[in-house]
């Protein structure tokens, strides 16, 4: 709180900037008149769902807007009363880097993979403070230790498919602070990286703000970093600013309605502590009594080995198992949660209960024992057991009609003719909240939400008892993700399906879940009752788990 | 490394006794009948019979090819029938001179496709850009002796600034080179062009423009060498079709390669020496393979990991 007692020149100004979309219909306005400040020393979350324009405001202020398709119409940008919007390309080259830096969402993309960590990293501070050979590695070496990178004169001689995601996205922190700008701009930091990374990067970055005086613009969807890291917050939809002000104030009192829309679909971790069940969505009565029913979902001792293959001259390499000693069942009508970070097994033990990855042990759908089943004998299991996956932009075909998509596992299974199964999509369509007139329109014309309730019609189609959820609402924005949610939520009571829900995300899978299997490193460390895992944790990594997932609230911060 | 080079040696072994054994069982199903082009038109159902039974021509079929191949185990690559001299002393000789062309060709098409694909991905749907892949486009359709014929009227008869055809100094090369590789680089460049534009919307391309560096460094030292990662595998595989352009552009410059000894063996039905350029070819393409596969990893270090 100390930035605001005093008011020192702002850093940063941003004033009544509107950025222009080209399109074949004439301009289309994406930032509309957006105005904020950032003050030295402060941490400015701008915060916003997709298409609100945060990353747009940023890479304006970069000189990075794509000029095929946008264009700053009007307004300014000024860095410490210099006018940035006007700059040519060579005077705005010397101030990108220099005087305002840049992180990125992707730490997997966003470096070269062709070129060494150090040549990466001394390139900017050679280009920028004409330091010579020797002294520019050097400042890299520095830079490598400020981020905590262990054995960084080794990085240096590094490529980036060497490190993991956690290491790259400190090579890229080390690189865009290595010319001490004043302003550092971070999109989305840390959403590709797991939650106890997470935590560690953005205790990172408040300690280097300290270290280098750097100002930081965070640009995040999620609320609870807001609530971590924010000094100021902007909230904006729609390209837009629809509020401003302190991190308190924002959060305790929130003025705008979309600010409060935006807060109240945040899902909190322990938000249903004390109860066993997900809560309920529908009026109707329950389908199905599963405490007498059998599972649905019968795994033991699931074992998947990965990349097991002998050629010609070569003995197979005898890989570590992707995932080994994995037992549980799932009740019709009941949720188990999966949750683990990258590389935990949680999605190869959801391929491998489908049959999709070749696996040893016993996995039971619906009492039939698939481990010996060939491709064809899976055919009528496949209609027990459905999946939907992650990002519903890629896993719909662009060229062929919703209604065509839905019907087509209809149409492999031999269900209904023609006329029926037209009345069975349109069924369809309408209990996962969509109008009949879907079926004749493509994916393209759909939101991500829109696209991942045709996803879930899908999988509904062939009226499955199981249906493997695989991270499905991680690519959704958070209002879209809550009412996804109680889709997937009405469905199960109404037609009494059991979901295996894959997720990284602890406050989903509290929500969603009636059991809770926490996974690491391919082996079930914790499993239990969801009141059991969440509010009576027995492994210390299902606590560090959870206390690393921010908590959407400024006044419980952690102190830094 | 040593372990590749093992592999690959067993893997060249079996390529060529496949296109050993497909080509002669090919050459020998052909209508034409050797005995009777040596003999001459005029000579009389004896003496062809005669020289079929001097070159083993009435041999069973695998006989023939058991023999030929004894021959090969030991690096004999047989006499040929017309000139009746050695085939691998024939081949040595012409060897260097279709090597000095095919680097030459491959230097043009590799170097004229990366600039102009280089060029027209930067310069994305400008002018610059629609002329590259216009002349691309032709130079893909269109065949070798129509870009030999035009290149020697217009740089040999009305410019006169090369000689026609023949050997011996480097002015000679550029229109053989030029012919060769003028077509191949509208391939390349159109490669290029895609690689490049891909490589341009690259996360890390960003993360570079975001550094501040400039245009020429962020292409060069950012773009190209990933970009040029696919068109290496490329250039390994198109020294196929070098070879059979060889062919044509040896015969209309009068270039003195093994390209021209196989154009006048094959209308001489002058099997072993089709045979001995056939071999030689498939061993080239094979070495180039090899060769794009050792210097893949000197340019990818995720390729170098495993």
């Amino acid at each position: 709180m100390t930035a605001s007692q005093s008011a020192p020149p702002p850093v940063l100004s941003v004033d009544r900037l509107c950025v222009d979309a080209r399109t074949p219909e004439g301009a289309k306005r994406v930032l509309d008149e957006v105005s904020f400040e950032l003050k030295f020393g402060e941490t400015l979350c701008i915060a916003g769902e997709s298409g609100s324009g945060k990353s747009v405001t940023s890479l304006a202020i970069m000189g990075l807007l794509p000029k095929a398709s946008l264009r700053i119409a009007s307004g300014s940008i000024q860095l410490a009363g210099r006018e940035l919007s006007r700059l040519s390309n060579s005077a705005m080259r010397s101030v990108r880097g220099s005087d305002v830096a840049m992180v990125f969402q992707e730490p997997m993309t966003s470096l070269n993979p062709v070129m060494s960590i150090g040549a990466q990293l001394t390139e900017a501070i050679r280009e920028h403070q004409g330091s010579e050979g020797g002294a520019a590695e050097a400042v890299a070496l520095r830079m490598l230790d400020a981020v905590h990178i262990t054995e960084p004169a080794r990085r240096l001689m590094q490529y980036p498919h060497e490190l993991s995601g956690g290491m790259r996205q400190r090579v890229m922190i080390a690189m865009a602070l290595s010319c001490r700008p004043k302003v550092l701009i971070a999109d989305e930091p840390t959403t590709a990286l797991d939650v106890t990374v997470q935590a560690q990067i953005l205790k990172l970055m408040k300690e280097l703000k300290q270290e280098f005086g750097a100002s930081i613009i965070l640009i995040t969807h999620d609320m609870g970093v807001v609530a971590q890291m924010a000094d100021r917050v902007v909230i904006m939809q729609q390209g837009r600013v629809v509020e401003q002000g302190g991190v308190l104030p924002i959060f305790e009192a929130p003025k705008a309605p979309y600010t409060r829309e935006l807060l109240a679909a945040v899902p909190r971790l322990g938000a249903h502590a004390g109860t066993d069940a997900p809560p309920r969505v529908g009026s109707e009565p329950l389908a199905g009594s599963p405490e007498t029913a059998s599972p649905v979902l019968a795994v033991r001792g699931l074992e998947v080995h990965y990349g097991k293959k002998a050629g010609w001259f070569s003995k197979g390499k005898e890989s570590r198992p992707a995932v080994s000693d994995v037992s549980f069942e799932i009740l019709p009508g009941q949720t188990l949660g999966l949750v683990g970070e990258s590389g935990s097994g949680k999605s190869t033990t959801g391929k491998a209960v489908l049959g999709l990855v070749p696996f040893s042990g016993e996995v039971l759908v619906d009492g039939c024992d698939i481990g010996p089943l060939s491709q064809r004998q899976m055919r009528p299991v496949r209609r027990s057991a459905q999946m939907i996956f992650q990002d519903p932009y890629a896993s719909l075909d662009p060229r062929m009609a919703v209604g065509a998509a839905i019907a087509e596992p209809l149409i492999i299974h031999g269900i209904g003719n023609r006329s029926e199964q037209e009345d069975r999509v349109a069924d369809l369509l309408r209990r996962v909240g969509l109008g009949p007139d879907a079926a004749s329109r493509y994916p393209h014309e759909f939101s991500g939400g829109q696209r991942q309730r045709i996803c879930i019609a899908r999988a509904l189609a062939v009226n499955p008892k199981l249906i493997v959820a695989d991270e499905s609402v991680a690519a959704l924005d958070v209002s879209v993700r809550a009412r996804v949610l109680d889709l997937m939520l009405e469905l199960q009571e109404t037609m009494g399906l059991a979901y295996l829900f894959v997720s990284h995300d602890m406050a989903v899978i509290e929500r969603m879940s009636h059991h809770v299997a926490v996974m690491r490193g391919g082996r079930i460390v914790e499993m239990g009752t969801r009141r059991a895992v969440f509010e009576d944790p027995k492994e210390p990594y299902t606590r560090a788990l959870m206390a690393a997932v921010p908590i959407p609230d400024p006044a419980l911060r952690a102190v830094a | 490394m040593a372990f590749l080079l093992l592999r690959r040696l067993v893997q060249t072994a079996l390529i060529l006794l496949g296109v050993a054994a497909i080509t002669f069982l090919l050459l020998y199903a052909l209508p034409a009948d050797p005995a009777r082009m040596i003999a001459g038109r005029s000579a009389t159902a004896q003496t062809v019979a005669n020289i079929r039974r001097e070159l083993g021509l009435d041999q069973p079929l695998l006989v023939q090819f058991w023999t030929y191949l004894q021959g090969l185990f030991q690096g004999d690559l047989g006499r040929s029938y017309a000139q009746k001299t050695d085939v691998g002393a024939l081949i040595a000789a012409r060897l260097p001179a279709t090597l000095i062309l095919m680097a030459a060709g491959i230097a043009v098409e590799v170097v004229l496709g990366v600039f102009l694909g280089v060029l027209a991905a930067v310069r994305r749907g400008g002018f610059v850009d629609r002329f590259v892949m216009m002349a691309s486009f032709v130079g893909v359709s269109a065949p070798q002796f129509v870009a030999a014929l035009l290149l020697l009227y217009v740089f040999a008869v009305t410019l006169a600034w090369f000689p026609m055809s023949g050997f011996g100094t480097p002015a000679h090369v550029v229109l053989p080179a030029l012919t060769l590789g003028v077509l191949g680089a509208g391939w390349y460049a159109r490669m290029v062009r895609s690689a490049m534009i891909d490589v341009l919307n690259q996360d890390y391309v960003r993360t570079a423009r975001a550094k501040g560096l400039s245009s020429a460094r962020i292409i060069f030292r950012h773009a190209l060498p990933n970009a040029l990662l696919p068109i290496i595998a490329m250039i390994g595989i198109d020294i196929g079709q070098f070879m059979s352009g060889v062919v044509v552009v040896e015969a209309v410059y009068g270039w003195p390669g093994i390209g021209q000894l196989a154009w006048q063996a094959i209308q001489q039905v002058d099997i072993p020496i089709i045979m001995g350029v056939t071999l030689v070819s498939a061993l080239a393409i094979v070495l180039g393979n090899l060769l794009a596969d050792i210097l893949a990893p000197l340019v990818d270090p995720r390729i170098r990991a495993r």
